[in-house]
């Protein structure tokens, strides 16, 4: 049984996890104050 | 707490700090990580698993911590009615849930090698799955309640409810000893993990912690954008 394989798998899971919340939130953020922005000007 | 109550004022400090906790944040996580993968030796019983560790552990904290800090702020809610504690619990809600799905996942993980089985029904396991549903309740009640205008009392309640489970999965490990191990390291006690293995977590708990609060702010801003605009689309439906 490769150790490695074990690790390499719970950091990915991580990794990919981590970045999908941090890039839904970033985006959702600069939608929504882009369209409140968008909304303001006459 | 209630300086921060307008949102205007609570907006002129969260913007700068997002990006500097995000970059902070990401910094100590490379740096915690790099030490942990490739600086420590690997531990003399459970040889290279020992480095799942540094990404398990703040996975743990940051789920539970994020129920406490939804507990805070329905308390904040309940109590003072402040106007950004029910942004802040729905803010908070899916990183909370992201990082106690990720203590599960790693958990399993690390536990088919070491322990033979990738999941044991064990005191600690349940309760930290107990609290991944708890999150997955909260996120439903939290958006139904903000979709018929409600303030979001009912999501408060079901926040300082849940905050019960806290001590559950932290004793769980001494209420029920079954599979996982005791606690590794205390206020009180100290650590007994040897000194060459413990220093990256420190940095990958920071890191994560950092990351988390930034997310936990970008998904206010966005929360408060939207209210915003709401208001002034109910505004110029009146007008």
């Amino acid at each position: 049984m490769n150790q490695w394989a074990f690790v390499a798998a719970a950091y990915a899971i991580t990794l990919v996890a981590t970045a999908i919340l941090v890039a839904w939130a970033y985006l959702s953020m600069r939608t929504a104050e882009a369209e409140a922005g968008a909304l303001k000007r006459p | 707490m209630h300086g921060y109550a307008n949102p205007a004022r609570f907006l002129r400090i969260a913007r700068p700090a997002t990006g500097w906790l995000f970059g902070v944040g990401l910094l100590l996580l490379l740096a915690g990580s790099w030490g942990g993968l490739a600086m420590t030796p690997p531990d003399y019983l459970q040889g290279e698993t020992v480095r799942i560790l540094y990404i398990h552990v703040p996975a743990a904290w940051l789920g539970m911590a994020g129920w406490a800090s939804i507990a805070a702020a329905s308390i904040s809610q309940l109590v003072w009615r402040h106007p950004l504690a029910a942004v802040a619990g729905r803010a908070i809600a899916p990183a909370g849930a992201t990082f106690a799905a990720l203590c599960l996942a790693t958990g399993s993980i690390w536990g088919r090698p070491t322990w033979g089985t990738w999941w044991e029904w064990d005191g600690r396991l349940t309760s930290m799955l107990i609290l991944f549903f708890l999150y997955l309740g909260y996120i439903a009640l939290a958006s139904a309640e903000r979709e018929r205008g409600g303030e979001g009392r009912m999501a408060a309640l079901f926040g300082l409810v849940g905050a019960i489970n806290l001590p559950i999965i932290h004793y769980s490990v001494l209420w029920w000893r079954t599979l996982h191990q005791g606690q590794s390291i205390s206020i009180s006690e100290g650590s007994s993990i040897a000194p060459e293995l413990l220093w990256p977590l420190p940095l990958t708990m920071f890191g994560f912690t950092a990351i988390f609060a930034a997310v936990a702010l970008m998904r206010m801003r966005a929360d408060l954008a939207r209210q915003k605009m709401e208001a002034r689309l109910r505004r110029s439906a009146a007008e």
